[in-house]
Parts: structure tokens; sequence; C-alpha cells
């Protein structure tokens, strides 16, 4: 996965764990099936005037080829199960102390995002908002608070690995933690409408210093950017 | 046209007429379908404690009247089938179908009236998600009351010409699902306040 | 009464258009089921054009502007799903099969059927007509979320989008109709002797198909009953504003949605079994088995719909729950796969069209069947969801079903339909250029999903991440591909329309296959048999040990 797509989030590695883990069991089943099915048709082609075999498949031990691989594929399910559920419960049922805390709001067809000021408080006099551009410092612990102002939308940063759905009416938390600088695609990821087509965002990772001079560069109109 | 029976028509493999089978069917695509909307309506009831102040501007005598009414009914449509298979009497059961149409009238007059004075009070469909539900829910069962009358009325013509005396428990079948459901939406829409 | 009787003279009119013949019905949702896709086949070629060179004039269509891109990948979900693979895999197949399959003249309720076919009719002219009223066609994706669907304010379409929910709902009251007839029939009206058993593998399947779809679809058509009422008057049942819970439409939707997908798969699975079995000259391998898991797939499919909401807001401890019976669900589908493969063992397989596309369905579906499990797992899921991986692998499952399992079946009972046989030069060269340039299309949108690629954009150039050039030669490889896909559809068409009239003539039973529908002459007149048929076996008694021929129809002692 890390050569198709850039990790960039604590949790980036547990889901694609869980996707290399679904390769592993599912692909040898899949490569066991393919390989059987054309092992048979090159096998059983009709040659001269050779009778197929009479066969009910209801006898015991017919029943046994079909039996084996069915309880092995569930315990294949149990292990998936288990490690899915393990990401999952780490992604989006854990909520680890946040360091910052975000606010990001959808609308047709833009992300706003209400970033902490100087003071590190949400909501607070010194918030910056920003249009389509989220900025965070890398390996902090972050929060979101996810809304939306009109219809359904999806906050998904592929890098993070990270997708969730912004519902009017309510307000939907989370946390991300991002490992590596850089800039990258933030997408909504439900259909919203005509615009949905341009409802990008960039999501900038900086370091803490760099984050700092970013604010102070801010901080001559940052009553003009705030709430 | 002259359609020739198919003789599909008269096999029963499972020893259960085709038409019976039929209505069950029918009867279990509908259960789902009611089901859906009062499934919705009471999650959403779940979270809104105010809609008992809504609830409490429904009219519960008439709602009871409706009921009993529908119950009535139901028991013409008993009847009526006894009367057919029983006493092979198409006659009378062709008047106990008649009195069951009456039945459905009735509900439907006592339902117009009791809609016109809410409406004139203010309670419309779009006052509140309450009043949605309630419209919906006994629109749609209203539209299946109308159904059934009409249904009702051709068959208790068809008998009395000496046809499809079947028809006469089939239909009596899906009375008394009409009137399940109705006895599903008075306590959800009337008496829980 | 003898089949003599039904001979009265017949116009036209009559004859085609209004006829209660279960096997003209069956033809009329098969011929409005392939125009319907040649729109849904128009549309995909369209926006794939704009994916692969954005902004470009797309020849026949012109500049599409993100509006219409929208319009067109919805509706193009839409009628493959509800226009094309439900009326051809149920409709057509279950009309033109099932009374020929258990040996009776028709439908218990002939009436009734013309009556769904005319529904569904209207339903098509409806979808039709809202691609051209004010505003277009409806572009909320096929799963219609509200507020979206629910308000024009958000939407742009006032009119498409309540045509759209209007035209699905009539569809849905069509199939439930449709529905009730053949559970019915099949229950009731099968050939003296024919006991469970013996029932044809495709009929069961059709028949456990409408149950699923009787049992799933009702709370969605409430629900439609909702939006519309929404649109409308603005009641706001799924508008958070007035109290409403847009949430509520998803899994009034997915609880239809998940089962749907095993609606049009049965009747799929079906059509390869009887394929197979006839061209393996084959006893199907645990007859019981096929049917018990047919079952146990279906039972499920209704505890696993929330698997599409994972990152939609429901409680996440939930999608746990969710993704155990998902995982679980895979359990029944692969024992069907096993036991298909397992038929060929011991066989002596030709290789006909037919058989081609059948054994093609089982070595695609297995991908599809495969790649379901990363968007099943939630941990993965929350990458997956809502990219092209989803398209792919939903592709990779509907494709087998809906063309190649249709197509197996088309070659399959041709001879039966038209009384003449289709050519098979031309049947292979269509099976070569459906096959390769299908692989060609989807797989390149995995990698594009795994990359990162989400659903319904009309023109990545805004996603500076998702603009690079390896991933827009990706996009260029699908679209040539599809163009390639669909000029293979060519010789089928020709060969369907010239073998129809001009092919070589078919007898009663080409293939040499055991089930009933072979005992009737080639085309069947109306009233099906000669004589009605009594059933003395199961469907797949081929190559018994004992006897000369290498099968043993149902009808003969």
């Amino acid at each position: 996965m890390e050569a198709l797509l850039l990790r960039a989030s604590s949790y980036a590695a547990d889901v694609d764990g869980v996707i290399h883990l679904i390769t592993l069991l599912a692909g040898f089943w899949f490569i066991v099936a393919e390989v059987v099915l054309f092992y048979f048709i090159f096998k059983f082609r009709k040659k001269n005037n050779e009778k197929a075999q009479y066969i009910t498949g209801e006898k015991k031990e017919e029943m046994k080829w079909i039996h084996w691989p069915h309880n092995l594929i569930i315990v294949c399910d149990i292990v998936l199960v288990f490690f899915a559920i393990k990401a999952w419960y780490h992604i989006k049922q854990e909520l680890p102390d946040p360091d910052f805390t975000v606010k990001i709001t959808g609308q047709q067809w833009a992300w706003r995002m209400q970033h902490p000021g100087p003071d590190k408080q949400l909501d607070t006099a010194d918030d910056i908002e920003l249009v389509d551009e989220l900025r965070v410092v890398v390996g902090k612990t972050y929060h979101y608070k996810l809304e939306s102002l009109d219809v359904m939308h999806s906050f998904s940063v592929p890098v993070f690995r990270l997708k969730q759905d912004a519902i009017p009416g309510r307000t939907i938390t989370g946390w991300f933690k991002p490992t590596r600088t850089g800039a990258f695609d933030i997408q909504c990821a439900e259909m919203c409408g005509i615009g949905h087509g341009i409802m990008g965002a960039r999501i900038i990772i900086e370091t803490e210093e760099e984050h700092q001079k970013w604010m102070e560069s801010l901080s001559g109109n940052s009553v003009a950017q705030a709430l | 046209m002259g359609l020739v029976q198919p003789i599909a028509t008269r096999r029963s493999a499972t020893g259960i007429p085709t038409g019976k089978l039929a209505v069950w069917w029918l009867i279990g695509s509908e259960i789902v379908i009611f089901g859906g909307v009062l499934v919705s309506y009471i999650i959403l009831r779940h979270y809104h404690a105010d809609w008992t102040e809504e609830a409490a501007a429904t009219n519960v005598w008439l709602g009871g009247l409706n009921t009993f009414v529908l119950l009535t009914s139901s028991l013409f449509a008993v009847l009526a089938h006894y009367y057919m298979e029983k006493r092979n009497d198409a006659k009378k059961a062709s008047m106990y179908l008649w009195l069951t149409v009456v039945g459905a009238l009735t509900f439907l007059v006592v339902k117009s009236f009791e809609w016109t004075h809410e409406i004139q009070h203010g309670y419309v469909m779009t006052k509140s998600l309450f009043w949605g539900f309630y419209y919906t829910a006994a629109g749609i069962h209203g539209l299946h009351v109308i159904a059934g009358a009409v249904i009702m009325g051709i068959i208790a013509i068809q008998i009395r010409q000496g046809k499809h005396y079947n028809r006469v428990e089939l239909i009596g079948l899906y009375w008394h699902f009409v009137d399940i459901v109705w006895i599903f939406l008075f306590p959800l829409l009337y008496i829980a306040k | 009464m003898s089949s003599a009787e039904h001979h009265h003279e017949q116009s036209i009119w009559e004859k085609y258009i209004f006829s209660v013949d279960h096997k003209v019905i069956g033809m009329q949702y098969m011929f409005t089921g392939i125009a319907m896709a040649l729109i849904g086949g128009f549309f995909v070629y369209v926006f794939r054009m704009q994916l692969a060179f954005p902004g470009m004039s797309v020849p026949g269509f012109g500049t599409v502007n993100p509006m219409e891109y929208n319009s067109l990948v919805t509706n193009h979900g839409s009628i493959m799903i509800f226009w094309v693979a439900m009326p051809v895999l149920i409709a057509a197949f279950g009309n033109f099969l099932i009374p020929l399959m258990i040996g009776c003249d028709d439908m218990v309720f002939p009436r009734l059927n013309r009556l769904s076919y005319q529904i569904f009719l209207v339903s098509a002219i409806i979808l039709i007509i809202s691609f051209f009223v004010q505003g277009g066609g409806f572009g909320g994706a096929w799963t219609s979320y509200p507020p979206l669907s629910a308000k024009s304010e958000y939407n742009l379409t006032p009119w498409g989008a309540s045509l759209w929910l209007l035209a699905v709902a009539l569809e849905f009251v069509a199939f439930l109709i449709g529905g009730i007839n053949f559970i019915t029939t099949l229950m009731n009206s099968r050939a003296p002797g024919m006991k469970m058993y013996d029932i044809p593998i495709v009929c069961w399947m059709i028949v456990i198909a409408s149950i699923l779809f009787m049992a799933s679809v009702g709370p969605l058509i409430a629900g439609a009953v909702m939006l519309g009422f929404d649109q409308v008057y603005s009641i706001g049942f799924f508008d958070p504003g007035k109290g409403g819970d847009p949430v509520l439409w998803q899994h009034l939707f997915w609880f239809f949605g998940h089962p749907e997908v095993y609606v049009v798969l049965l009747p799929a699975m079906g059509i390869v079994a009887e394929v197979i079995t006839t061209f393996a000259r084959k006893k199907l391998f645990a007859y019981k088995t096929v049917l018990f898991t047919a079952a146990a797939t279906g039972v499920l499919s209704f505890f696993v719909w929330a698997h599409h909401q994972f990152v939609s807001g429901i409680d996440p401890r939930m999608a746990n729950v969710f993704t155990v019976t998902t995982l679980m669900i895979s359990v029944p589908i692969a024992e069907m796969l096993f036991v298909y493969i397992a038929t060929l063992y011991g066989g002596s397989i030709r290789f006909t069209t037919a058989m081609l596309f059948a054994l093609a369905f089982l070595a695609e579906f297995l991908i599809g069947g495969v790649t379901g499990i990363y968007l099943g797992a939630s941990g993965s899921d929350i990458f997956f969801h809502d990219t092209y991986f989803v398209l792919a692998h939903f592709h990779y499952t509907f494709v087998p079903i809906a063309i190649i399992a249709t197509f197996a079946g088309l070659y399959y009972w041709f001879p039966k339909m038209s009384g003449r046989l289709m050519n098979e030069t031309l049947g292979k060269i269509h099976f070569w250029m459906t096959i390769i340039p299908f692989n060609f299309i989807f797989i390149p949108l995995f990698i594009l999903g795994a990359s990162g690629q989400h659903r319904r954009i009309y023109n990545y150039q805004n996603f500076p991440d998702l603009a690079v050039p390896e991933l827009q030669n990706l996009r260029v490889v699908a679209t040539v591909a599809l163009i390639f896909m669909i000029l293979g559809q060519i010789p089928f068409f020709y060969n369907f329309i010239v073998s129809w009239k001009k092919g070589e003539k078919a007898d009663a039973n080409p293939w040499k296959a055991a089930t009933l529908e072979w005992a009737a002459p080639s085309p069947p007149p109306h009233g099906n048999f000669a004589e009605l048929p009594n059933c003395y076996r199961g469907p797949y008694e081929y190559s018994v040990p004992g006897r000369d021929l290498d099968y043993w129809p149902q009808n003969v002692k």
C-alpha cells in the first residue's frame, strides 16, 4: 500500500496492516480457487467419447471437499474480524487526549477549517479560520469536530487513511496524529451536489516552528480572520 | 378479450389454493412497507419527547370510534366467509360484504371529519414531523381501506352472479390485515402521549 | 382442456403488445432491459471519456459539465441495477423459464404478469423523461442520500429528483407484483411428480430472490414515500433542521440495498448452474447444499446492511457487529462457488459460448467476492469507502452477474426462445471481446482506488495528489478498454438479430439437456407443451451409469 499512497498518520499503518492481511488470506483462497477451477476446466475437457462421472456430491467423502474449505474459511474470517475490529477500535472508538482541537465544517462546496489560535484553545477570539486549507503540526494529536451546514459530506484524507461523513445537525468528533510533513489532498467523499468534483482542500502538515511562524505572519490581521 | 384460463392456475402442488397463497404473500410484502413507516416513526419519536404535546391534539375518541368501526367490519367479513363457506349462501355472504363496505365508508367519513377539523386548526402535515407521520401513515392506510372497499364491492357483485366464491375468503384475509394495521396505528399515533 | 383450445386467433396487438403469455412478457422485459442497457452503456461511455480526457468534446454528446456528469453517473447506476439487472435476470428469465421448467403452460396470474410489465415500462419511460426536464436528470447518486436528494436548493434538479424517485418506486411495485407471481407459480403449479428437490436451481434462485426482494423493499418503499413528501411538501422526515434524521434514509436504503445484491446474484448463480451441468454433462454437486447456502445467504443478507455506513456517522460500536455478519456472509457464497467448481470435477466439458460465459462468471465473480472482504472489514473500509476500489469491487460482481451470466443464459436458451441456433464462431469472438476488455477496465480502477481516488468526481485536476500522470494513464487505459468492450458487443447484436431470423434451425433439445423446458417445442407455442409433462426425477441426471444416453430428461419415465 505504501507504494501506492504515502502514510502520514499514526494509524495509517494499522489500516494498511488489515489490508495486507486480507490480501494474504483472501489472496490465498482466491489463487487456490482459480487454480483448481482452471485445472478442472483443462483436465475435464471433452475427450473422444469418454462419459462424465456420476457424482451426486451428497456422500460424506465427497462433501468433505466442501466442508474443509468451509471450516478453514470460517477460521480465516475470525482472524480477519479480530484484526479489522482492532484497527477500527483504535481509529474510531478510542479517543486519545488531544494536543489541539480543530473544527471542520463542510458546506456546498467548501471546507471551512477553524484552527485554534496562539492560545491553543478552540472557540476563542484568536481562532484562525481558513477555507479549504487545514494546517496541523506534525507529531501532535488532534481532535476534529466535524459538522455540515447543508448536505452529507465526507471528510477524507487518503494519506491518513481517514474518512468520516459529516452530517448536518450533528457534530462528530474523531482524532488523528500526523506523522510526516508535507501538503496532501483532503477530499469530500460523499456526493454533495454539482460542486462535489471541486470540493477538495489541502492539509498542510508542518513542524512546530513553521506553524508558529505561520501564525505570527497572520497575527497582524488575525482579528479579521477570527470568527 | 378471450383469455383462456391456463392450466397452471388450477394446479395446487402445496394443497393451498393459489389465490390464498398470493394474498398471504401480498400481506407479507405490505407488512414490511408499514413496518418501514412505523419503525421510522418509533425511532424518531424516541428522540423527540416533545411529540407528546403534538399527539395530545389528536382526537382519541374519534380514533377509538374508528377502531370499533373497523373491528365490527372485520366481524362482518368473517360472517360473509362463514355464510359462503359453511352455508353456501351467496346472498347472505354478499349482504355481509356490503355491510363491511359500509364499515369502510364509515371509517373514511369519520376520518375526513377528523382531518378537516385538524387541518382547520392548523395541524397540517407540515406543522411538525409528528403530523407528517400522522398523515403519511394514516394516509397510506386509508388508501388500503379504499382499495379494499372497492374490491369488496366487486366481489359482492360477483358472488351474486354465481362466480368466484373463493374470493370472499381472500378479501376477508386482506381486510383483517388492514384492520390489524390500524390496531398498530391507533395506539402509536393517538394514545401514546 | 387440451392445448388445442389455446390456438384461437390473435391479432398482432394481442399477441405481442398486450399479451398475457409468459414467454412474450419475458421477451418484453428482456428487450426493454437491453434497450435500457444501451442507454446505460452510452452514459458510461460519455463519462469515462470525460474522465480520460477531461474537458474534451465527447463524440456523440459534447462537453460534459459537472451537472451532467453527476446525472450521468447517477442514472448509469440506477439504470443498470433497476432497469437492466433486475428486469433481465429476474423478470425476463423468471417469466420465460419458470413455467417451462416446472412443466406448466403459464404463470398462475397471467394478467397480473402483464400489469407488472406495464408498470415497469411506465417506470422506464418516466426515468427517461427525467433526463430532459428542466434542471436535467437527478444527480445525487443512485443511493439518493438526503438532504441532497430532498431539497431542490441543494440538488438543483427539482423535477429530476422527484421523477427519479417516482420511477424507482414504480419499478419496485412492478417487481413486487411480478414476485408474488413467481413465488406462487413455483409453489403451486409444478408438474405432477416434481418434488422440492426436483426443481431446477435457477427456478429456486429466482424465487428466493423474489422473496428477498419482497422482504427487503418494503421499508424503502415507505422511505420513498417519505422522501417524496420531503421533496414536495418539505415535511422534513430526513431534515435535521425539522427534527428528522438523514441517516435514517441510509438505513432504509441499505436494508434494501444489500439484499438487492443477492436478489440479482442468485438468479445469475442459477443460470450458471443450469449451463455448467448441461455442458459438463454432470449432476450438480450437492444440490441441497446449493439450495441451503442460497437460503443462508438470503437470511444473512438482512443483517449486513450497515457495512455501507461504517463511516457515515452511525455508532462506531455498531460497525463491529456488522463486520462480523458481513464476513460471515462470505462463507455461504464461497461455499456455493466451491460447489460449482466441484461440479466440473469428472465432467466432460464442452466449450460452447454459453459454457465459456458460465465459466468466466465463476472466474471473475471470485475476484468480486474476494475484494468485498476489504470493504466488509471495518478497519480497511475506513480507507476504501467511496473510493474506486469499491466501484471496481462491485463491478466485478455486477458485471459477471448482469452481463456475463446473462449472456450465458441468452446463448443457452436462445434456441428455446427463437427456435434457431446462434453462430458459435461469432459467439466466441463476442466472448473474448467482452471478457478481456472487462478486466482491463476494472483492474486499473482497483489500483486507482487504492491510490486514494474517490468516486463521482468529474475532473481529477482539482485534486493535486490525484492529477498525476501515472494515475491519469490508468484512467485512459480503463476508458480505452471500455470502448473495446462496447465494440465487442456488435458481434453479439449482429449474431442475435441474424440468427433469430436466419439461424440454423434448432430441434427441441439442441444441448441434450435434462430439464423440462427442453421437452417443449422450440420455440414453445402458446400453452408451451403439446402435452403437459410429468416429472420423474431431479433436474441434473447426466451421465447416469448404465444408461446409453448421457442425459435422462425429467419427463422420461
